[in-house]
C-alpha cells in the first residue's frame, strides 16, 4: 500500500492532454490513421510491451466515437419472422420499452416504401371542411408524446412445452410515440354531429381499412410520426400511423393516408372476415380494447434457474387503463403473492413487475395474473373456453401463462388444451 | 472539441459538481411539486380557432382516393357482372392462389384463404364468404382494393362485379344468372349476418 502511494505521488497531479501527447511524441511514439480516418491511435514500440501487469493482452483503447451506435457484439436479440408477422423477443427485453428494431410486425401486403415529401393525409366525409395535410403540416401542430403498448389481437400460440415467450405472445411491443392528437385535426376539419364512425385507410398494397368510433378520436387517438425518439420505422407505418392506445393492433392503421367520417361503420374485410370470433353460437364483432394480460418473461423457456435467490420478472398490461396489481404463484396456483410493480404505472402501457423467489430446487409451476383498474382479472384458458366455447378461434385470448420448473432447473411452457 | 472532459481542470471539479447538485435537486423538487402540470392536451398559450395548416381537398382529389363501399351500397360504382363472366375472371386472375374453384381441396395447401363453401356456420371447417361473411358489399370493397394480391387495383369495376357475382354464386348465395351491380349487391342477404353481435364487454370482474 505504502509503496503504491509513493509511486503515485511521483506522477504529476495535473495531467493535461497536451502534455501527455507532447510527451509521447518526444518519446518517439508512432501514430497511425485508423480506417475511420479521424481517430489517431499510438503504436507503441515493441520494447514497450513489457509491464508488470499479468494480463496476457496489452490493454489498448477501443474504437472512438461514431455516427451510429450499435449493440454489443455479445447481444443478439432478434425478431422471429413468419410470412405475415414477426415477433418481439420478450424474454430478452430489459425494462418496458421495446427497441424499435425489435418491435413486432404484422402487415397484410408487405412494408411499402413511402417518400415522406409526397405523403399526404386526406380527411373527408361528414366534415365541414375536407382537407389534405402533408407530413410537414402534421408536424407543425401541437405535438404530444405518449408511451403505450401495441398488441395484435391474434396473439396467443400454444401447443408444445419448448416455446418461448416470443412464440407464445411476441406480437406485443411498447414504444414512446410522438405525434398530433387526432382531436386536434378533427377540430380543424369540423366533425358533423352524426359522424359516429371514421374509416382509416393505409397506403400499403392492401389499402388496409378499419372502422373506428369517432369517440376514440376525441378521446386519445393520435397520428404519430415519432417512435422512441426518431421517425417511426417503416414496419410501424412510416411516415405516419394511427395510434389508438389500448386497442387491437390492426386498428392502429399504418402508412395512414385517408380518414373518412361517416354515420355508420364500413364493415371492411378486417372487421368481419378477420378480427371477429365465435362466442358460443354467435360471432362477436368490434372487440376493440385489449384485455388485461401478463406473462413472466424471466425465468422463461429456454432459460434455466439455479437453486437459491431468483427474481421472477415479467410484463403486465391492459387496454382498459392501468394495471392495479399483478399476482404471482410459485406453487402451481395454490397461493398467489403480490408482485412489485415498477413505477410509474402508465395507462395502457406495459408494466414491469417482479417478485423475489427462493427456489429450493423442487419441481413446481410459476405463473402471473394481472388485475386492471376496471376490476378485471386475467382469466385461465379454461375460463375463456367455458364461456366462449372450444370453437372460439384465435382472437382476443389473454390466458394466464404457466411455466413448469423441472428439477434440473429447466423452464418449460405449460400448454393447455382447449377442450 | 477535445477539451470536453479531458480539459476540465481538476480545480473546477467542485464547481461542476455543485452545479450538478443544483440541477439534480432542482429536478427532484420539480417532480414532487404540487404545481399544476400541463397535461398533453392543454397548452400554456390558448389555441387559435384554426392553426391554418393543411389545405382544402378538392372534389376531384377526394373522388380519386375514395374507393370504399358501405353495406348500404354507398361508394359502389357504375358497372355490373354475373357469375358466368365472373368465372372467367376467377379462373384467369384468382385461381392460381385460391384454388380451381375457391373451395378447399383435399391434400392441397393453397397460398391464400379458401373462399368458397356451403352456407352452414355451425361446424364449419374454415371461415368462408358463404359461412362467415356478413355483408356482400365487403367482397366488392376488398377485392377492388386488395386483389389480386400481387397486382391490387388492376381489375376494372365490371371485372370486380363479375368476380363478386361468381363468389356469391359459388357460395350458394345467388343464382348463376343474377346480375350484380350497385343496386343489387347491397340487397344480397348474407347467411352469416344473423350471427353477428357487438362486443358488449366493458371490463369488470366478469370473464366473457
Ligand atoms: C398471388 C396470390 C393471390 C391471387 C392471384 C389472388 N389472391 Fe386473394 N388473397 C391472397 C392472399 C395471400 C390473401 C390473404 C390476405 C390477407 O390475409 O391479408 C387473399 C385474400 C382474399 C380474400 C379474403 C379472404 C378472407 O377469408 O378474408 C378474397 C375475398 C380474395 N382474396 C379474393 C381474390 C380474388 C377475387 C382474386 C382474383 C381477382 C384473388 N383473390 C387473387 C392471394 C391471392
Amino acid at each position: 500500500m505504502k509503496q503504491n502511494h509513493q509511486q503515485n505521488s511521483n506522477t504529476p497531479t495535473k495531467l493535461s492532454r497536451r502534455k501527455v501527447l507532447g510527451g509521447m511524441a518526444a518519446a518517439g511514439i508512432l501514430y497511425i490513421q485508423t480506417s475511420l480516418g479521424k481517430t489517431i491511435q499510438p503504436v507503441l514500440p515493441a520494447s514497450w510491451r513489457k509491464s508488470d501487469t499479468p494480463a496476457d493482452d496489452l490493454i489498448t483503447p477501443g474504437p472512438g466515437p461514431s455516427k451510429l451506435g450499435g449493440r454489443s457484439p455479445y447481444e443478439k436479440p432478434v425478431r422471429l419472422p413468419s410470412d405475415i408477422s414477426s415477433r418481439t423477443p420478450l424474454q430478452d427485453l430489459l425494462g418496458t420499452i421495446t427497441p424499435s428494431d425489435l418491435h413486432y410486425e404484422r402487415h397484410h401486403a408487405g412494408v411499402p416504401n413511402i417518400d415522406p415529401e409526397k405523403h399526404e393525409l386526406l380527411i373527408h366525409g361528414m366534415v365541414n371542411k375536407p382537407m389534405k395535410f402533408t407530413l410537414r403540416d402534421l408536424k407543425r401542430f401541437p405535438s404530444v408524446t405518449r408511451t403505450c403498448f401495441l398488441e395484435c389481437s391474434g396473439n396467443f400460440r400454444s401447443g408444445k412445452e419448448t416455446m418461448t415467450a416470443q412464440e407464445i405472445c411476441g406480437l406485443t411491443s411498447q414504444s414512446e410515440w410522438t405525434g398530433v392528437m387526432l382531436s386536434t385535426l378533427f377540430r380543424e376539419v369540423g366533425i358533423k354531429p352524426k359522424a359516429n364512425w371514421f374509416l382509416a385507410e393505409g397506403a400499403d398494397a392492401a389499402y388496409l381499412t378499419r372502422s373506428i368510433p369517432t369517440s376514440k378520436g376525441w378521446d386519445d387517438a393520435m397520428i404519430v410520426y415519432g417512435q422512441n425518439g426518431e421517425a417511426i420505422r417503416p414496419e410501424q407505418g412510416y411516415p405516419i400511423r394511427l395510434l389508438l392506445p389500448g386497442w387491437e393492433g390492426n386498428m392502429n392503421v399504418k402508412w395512414l393516408r385517408r380518414i373518412e367520417l361517416s354515420d355508420q361503420p364500413f364493415m371492411t374485410r378486417e372487421e368481419t372476415s378477420k378480427y371477429t370470433y365465435a362466442v358460443k353460437d354467435k360471432i362477436r364483432q368490434f372487440s376493440f380494447e385489449m384485455d388485461a394480460r401478463s406473462i413472466i418473461t424471466s425465468p422463461s423457456y429456454p432459460a434455466k434457474v439455479e437453486p437459491g435467490w431468483n427474481e421472477i420478472r415479467g410484463l403486465a398490461w391492459t387496454g382498459r387503463g392501468k394495471v392495479t396489481k399483478v399476482e404471482v404463484t410459485i406453487d402451481a396456483g395454490r397461493t398467489w403473492q403480490l408482485a412489485q410493480l415498477q413505477e410509474p404505472v402508465l395507462s395502457k402501457a406495459h408494466t414491469y413487475f417482479r417478485l423475489l423467489w427462493y427456489w429450493d430446487g423442487s419441481v413446481t409451476e410459476i405463473a402471473s395474473r394481472v388485475t386492471d383498474e376496471t376490476g378485471y382479472t386475467q382469466p385461465t384458458l379454461k375460463q375463456l373456453v367455458d364461456y366462449r366455447g372450444a370453437d372460439m378461434g384465435g382472437y382476443h385470448l389473454n390466458p394466464i401463462t404457466s411455466w413448469l420448473i423441472k428439477r434440473d432447473g429447466s423452464v418449460l411452457f405449460k400448454p393447455e388444451s382447449r377442450k | 472539441m477535445h477539451s470536453c472532459i479531458a480539459g476540465i481542470k481538476m480545480t473546477w471539479l467542485p464547481v461542476v459538481a455543485g452545479l450538478l447538485w443544483v440541477f439534480v435537486t432542482g429536478f427532484i423538487e420539480d417532480t414532487y411539486s404540487t404545481e399544476p402540470v400541463a397535461t398533453p392536451l392543454t397548452d400554456t398559450v390558448p389555441w387559435p380557432t384554426t392553426f391554418n395548416l393543411g389545405r382544402a381537398a378538392t372534389a376531384a382529389e377526394i373522388k380519386s382516393w375514395d374507393i370504399d363501399v358501405s353495406p348500404n351500397g354507398r361508394g359502389l360504382p357504375a358497372g355490373q357482372g354475373t357469375a358466368i363472366t365472373g368465372k372467367i375472371v376467377y379462373q384467369t386472375k384468382c385461381a392460381a392462389c385460391h384454388g380451381k374453384t375457391g373451395e378447399a381441396e383435399a391434400g392441397v395447401k393453397l397460398p391464400a384463404p379458401v373462399l368458397v363453401s356451403d352456407t352452414v356456420f355451425v361446424g364449419r371447417k374454415t371461415n368462408t364468404i358463404g359461412n362467415y361473411w356478413p355483408y356482400a358489399t365487403t367482397i366488392f370493397d376488398y377485392v377492388r382494393r386488395a386483389m389480386p394480391y400481387h397486382a391490387p387495383q388492376s381489375l376494372t369495376n365490371n371485372e370486380v362485379y363479375a368476380v363478386t357475382a361468381y363468389l356469391l354464386n359459388a357460395n350458394r348465395i345467388v343464382k348463376a344468372d343474377a346480375v350484380i351491380n350497385a343496386n343489387t349487391l347491397p340487397r344480397v342477404v348474407m347467411p352469416a349476418r344473423k350471427y353477428y353481435v357487438d362486443d358488449d364487454r366493458k371490463g369488470g370482474a366478469e370473464v366473457k
